[in-house]
Formats: structure tokens, sequence, C-alpha cells
């Protein structure tokens, strides 16, 4: 194995021009150009692939429903005949906010078939980060449920002005909206995709930062290449097989690897409505014989925790390989799964920005439990510190930022509007990934801490920033700073830090209302699930909160460099 | 205890792990993670402080059985009964 990767690399290195030729042949891109779904549907009917499955869809009350490649040709072709009725074209930005269910997929794919650039958003978000990123991303055509655009849109839509159409899963929808069931029927099947070029934006997927607010990734078609590359060469996507991402497409793993890159490997996917159940998920994994399944650490430390018993009146015999992304997955983790399902969690590691794994535990690789793995063959990763104006390459074994050579399709191409804070990202010719690591001997990586302030809570990247923002709108609250504390399920959890009004007293019902308030404002996967009253917050002498130190003392460690500090915590 | 006491104690604890909630809003057949939007997080510390307020152990794969009141007041109940041997 050491061998064959050792070659790929080399291969890759000399074909300087184009490394990424060796990932060509996995796409079509007729004529030269390149469309996301024409690579994921379109061309496996036209390669007479169109009834091999192509997603199994289970539903929460246990319904099933199948779709194979023509199914998903037609009916995202309807769905792109309806943005086009509507006078939407190629560049136009197209949102979606719903949970698991078929018409999220479809919409998906349909989006990128008419050329538009597709967003999708975590169905758990509350209003506020929902409106924050569709202004960000001038959102034109909304897709959403009667039910969450009830509750988390209605009240504002009609403030977005670039929004020029909303479509409401079912058969009817609310006054100034369009039902999407009547207007796909209404549409033809056939639909030409848009010719868009490789570097034509594809996807725009939303990331945290520390200060400001979420930036928007921008992706462009030719990512494609390299989900169909990583998700043939990192997880072991071949056609035919059946394929579990336990992800939300809200989230970037959700769709590069939970609808992109199972569909352009031609594989059978499953997708559960449902949120994480024990009994259901390893029947599922059971009764369809899952082969490869994708989940990420706090999912996998669940399924522990229930023990070894409650996984063995299961059959997982089908399992050929298991991955784990979010978050660093514990060495017990990897241990255990090793045991139950024959078969060790294969951590991988990569961000929102990077768009697809940039390093991995293989299939065939030796796993050292812990590690997040080596670099994909073609993926030039090292360990960094900042110097000056410049970045130094440090050696192996000392911890630094985690640093790669751009280059590979699927990395963004922008942030959204923000071109200032992309260019940060970039130092002397690296990508600077935030995330602190090191690099043993062997070549694997070892994560160890964020570089920043932001919050890795269940595999999700949370920016204090956004969390204080809505904390502060609370009539109490005059200050807040936001902490991940360790977690043993979910990693960190987010906590917060508030001072208050004078007029308010630090009791155990405003704590209940303000933590209410934050879940309402901003979802359970965003908001505090702690929140703590202080007198005064420690800051620098320019006023801003130190997080930082706020954390050091939550895990008691030393306090580090506090010379710019100017009031401190009480 | 009676059916009342673990309503009560149900919503008690739930209000407190989500308040955004409101305790008289939320009808029987309400399902903790579709209806009252709980994410797995507040699962588990749902579980939590139910195990630490009426001492019972509720396994992983029991916690369908507390997704709704009107499931979770019988199946509470029959667990203290457990518990307590009798």
């Amino acid at each position: 194995m050491e061998q064959t990767e050792s070659t790929i690399v080399t291969s890759v290195r000399v074909a300087a021009t184009d490394p990424w030729s060796q990932a060509r042949d996995l796409i079509d891109a007729p004529d030269g150009f390149i469309n996301i779904a024409y690579e994921a549907v379109d061309r496996h009917v036209q390669h007479g692939h169109g009834s091999d499955p192509a997603m199994l869809w289970l539903g929460k009350a246990g319904e099933r429903r199948e779709f194979d490649y023509a199914d998903l040709a037609e009916q995202s072709s309807r769905f792109a005949n309806v943005l086009a009725a509507h006078g939407l074209s190629k560049g136009d930005s197209g949102f979606v906010l719903m949970g698991r269910v078929p018409e999220l997929y479809i919409a998906a794919l349909g989006t990128l078939k008419a050329g538009l650039v597709f967003t999708p958003l975590f169905s758990a978000f509350g209003p506020e980060p929902i409106r924050t990123r569709m202004e960000i991303g001038s959102a034109n055509v909304l897709v959403t449920t009667p039910q969450l655009f009830k509750r988390k849109i209605a009240g504002w839509v009609h403030e977005l002005p670039s929004l020029k159409l909303v479509l409401i899963v079912g058969e009817t929808a609310p006054d100034g909206c369009t039902a999407l069931g009547p207007a796909m029927a209404a549409a033809s099947p056939e639909f030409e995709a848009v010719k868009t070029g490789p570097e034509d934006p594809a996807l725009i997927h939303f990331t945290s930062g520390t200060t400001g607010k979420p930036k928007g990734a921008v992706h462009v078609h030719e990512a494609v290449r390299y989900h169909a590359y990583s998700g043939r060469d990192a997880l072991d996507l071949r056609p035919g097989t059946v394929y579990w991402c336990t992800a939300d497409p809200g989230w970037v793993t959700g769709t590069s690897y939970g609808i992109i890159a199972p569909l352009v490997n031609r594989t059978r996917m499953i997708v559960d409505e449902a949120e994480f159940d024990l009994d259901r998920w390893y029947g599922t994994v059971q009764r369809e014989k899952v082969q490869v399944w994708y989940s990420a650490p706090t999912a996998i430390r669940m399924l522990m925790r229930s023990g070894a018993e409650a996984a063995a009146r299961y059959d997982f015999s089908s399992i050929r390989f298991l991955a784990s992304v979010g978050e660093p997955l514990n060495p017990e983790a990897v241990l255990w799964s090793e045991k139950v399902f024959g078969q060790p969690f294969h951590d991988n590691w990569w961000q929102t920005e990077t768009g697809g794994i940039m390093i991995a535990n293989r299939p065939g690789m030796k796993v050292r439990p812990g590690s997040m793995g080596k670099p994909m063959p073609g993926i030039e990763a090292g360990i960094v510190e900042r110097d000056g104006e410049g970045v130094r390459e440090l050696k192996t074994g000392e911890i630094g930022e985690l640093a790669l050579r751009p280059g590979w399709p699927s990395m963004m191409r922008a942030y959204l509007h923000e071109e200032a804070r992309y260019r940060k990202c970039f130092v002397d010719g690296w990508y600077l990934s935030g995330d602190l690591a090191m690099r043993d001997p062997g070549g694997y990586f070892w994560f160890v801490g964020r570089a920043d302030d932001l919050i890795k809570t269940s595999g999700h990247l949370i920016g204090p920033f956004e969390v204080e923002s809505a904390l502060i709108e609370h009539p109490a609250v005059a200050e807040a700073g936001v902490i991940g504390v360790p977690d043993e399920t979910a990693g960190e959890v987010v906590k917060a830090y508030v001072t208050l009004v004078p007029s308010f007293a630090p009791e155990e019902d405003l704590e209940r209302d303000i933590r209410g308030h934050a879940r309402k404002k901003l979802g359970p996967a965003v908001a505090p699930r702690e929140v703590v009253f202080r007198t005064t917050l420690p800051k620098t002498r320019s006023g801003k909160i130190m997080r930082r130190l706020l954390k050091a003392r939550e895990l008691g460690l030393p306090e580090g460099d506090i010379s710019t500090l100017e009031g401190d915590e009480t | 205890m009676t059916d009342p006491d673990i309503r009560a104690i149900y919503l008690e604890e739930l209000v407190k792990i989500a308040p955004d909630l409101d305790a008289e809003d939320i009808a029987n057949e309400d399902h903790l993670q579709d209806d009252l939007e709980l994410d797995s997080m507040d699962i588990l510390n749902f579980v939590s402080a139910l195990h630490a307020r009426l001492g019972i152990d509720i396994p992983e794969v029991d916690y369908p059985r507390i997704a709704t009141l009107w499931q979770a007041q019988p199946y509470l109940l029959a667990r203290l009964r457990d518990e307590s041997g009798g």
C-alpha cells in the first residue's frame, strides 16, 4: 500500500501542468463544460445506467422510497424547468431549508442543473442564522417546507429584496409562495444541463468566523472531480456500493459526501430522514446491507455508550469500510468499532473551505487510532508557524498550524463579498486551516486544537461572535463571551459568560430565559447549553472580551500572555 | 409516584433543557425531536436529568420510548417500579 501511495504522489507531481488529470477520467466533462448535476446523474442515464438504484429514502414514520438514476435525472430536470419558468438562470442564487426529504436532493440537483448556485441551510437553525446567510448570499429562490416557512421565514421574508421565488414542498402554499408539487407535475421532464464552465460557481457553504458574520465559501463546478476522486479513494465508493452518509446536507459533509460524491460514483445511497436513534441505525445497516458508512464522532460515541450488547443483536457483516469526520475520533472509539463491526472507523480531516477530504486513514491503510491519517495522494500538507509576514515549516513532532498547498479542484475560490478575509487565509503559498496539529515520524497527522476561538461541537464549527450577538439582544444581557468547553460526547459544548444590565439579578429563571431566547434565535445546535453570570468579563485595553482567558480558566490551564488584559473577570 | 407526578417532572426537566419551550404549550403527542426540535445532545441531557431526578437508568435503546409525554408516562412509571423491586 505504501508503495502504491508513493508512486501516485510522484506521478501527480510530475504532471505539474495538471496534477488532477488522473481525476479527469472519473467524469465526462463534455466539450470542456462541467456541470455537477450532469456528472452526478444525467451521464449515468446516458451511459445506460438509468435503472441503477441511486437513492433509498427512509422516512421518519417508516416510509421507503426508491429512486434510480433515471428518476433523479427526470425529477431534477422538472425542478430545473420550474426555476427556468420563473426567470431564474445561470449564476442566480438558490437556497434550500428542509430536513432530509427527497425534495431536498432533487432541489440540489435541479438547482445545479439549471446553473444556479446552490446553498443548503441546516433546518435546525433558528431564524437569525437563516436570515443572515440568505442576506449575505442574496438568495433569489428558497425551497422549504410549510412548517419551516411558517416558523422561521414568514416573519421577515418580505424584507429580503433579492428573493424572487419561494417554493413550498407539497400541494399548497401560503400567499406569495408557489407550491412545489403542482409546479413539478406541470414541468417538462426534459432539461439539458446548463453548460457551466469548470470555474463557474456551483455551491456556497457558510462557515463561522471568530469575528464578524459567517463566511460563504464559494466552490465551483470543477469541484466534482475531487468529489469523484476522493469518494472513490478515501471512502471506497464504487458503482453499486450501498453507502450511508449520516450527515445533513446543511453542513458541507452532507453535500460533498451525502449527495455529490456518492452519485458521481454511481453508488446506491441511503438517506435517513430521522435523527440519531440507536436501534433504527443498527437496523438500517443490517437490513439494507450497508457497505460503506460515513458518520461523525458524536454519533459514534452515542453508539458506544449503548455498549457492545446493544450491537450484538445485529448482523454487520455487510460493512466493508467505516469512516468518520467532524472532529478527532478518540482512540477508544476506533478500537471499540473494530471489536463491534469488525472494522475500525477511519478518521479523516477536511473543512468547508477545502470542499473535500484532505487527510485520511484511507482504505487499506493501517489506522493509527486518534490520528486523522495521511494527506490524500496529490495533496501536500505541512505544519507551519506564522513568522512575521510569512510562515515557516515546522519539523516532525512539532505543533503548529495545519496548512495545505492550494490547487486541488474542490478548494474554495472565494469567501462571498469578503476578498480581504479570503486573502488572509493564504501566506507564502500555503492555505492556513486554523487547526493546530502535528505530524508524527510515520507521516500521520494528529489534531491538537483550534488556533482561534471557533467552537467544534458535534462536528459543527460554531463562531462565538454569532452566539454573542444573539445573547446581547436579550434585554437583560449587557455583554457576552462565548467559548467551547470539553464534552465527552459532543467534543465541545457552547458555554456563555454574560454580564447583566443593572436592573436584572442573576437568578436561575433569568439563566433559563436567556438560554430560551438564544435557542429561539439560533436553534439548539448553536445556542449555549450553559449560561453563567459574571459581574465583569476579562477584556483587553481595546475592550475586546478575552475568550482565550475564559477558556484557560475553565480548563484550569496556564493563562498565557495576559499583557493586554485591562479589566479582569469578577 | 403517579401519572400526574411523572408528567410534571417530565415537563419540568424538559423546559430546563429547552427553555425556549413553554410547558403549557406541550401536547401529549408532541415528539421531542420532530415537534419540539430538541437535538441529540438535548436528548442526552434530558435523559441525565431524568436519571438524577428519578434515579432510573434509561438505556439508549429506550430513548424512543420517552419521545412523547404519552409514551413516557407509562414507560417511566414501569421503570420506577422495576427499580424499587416491586
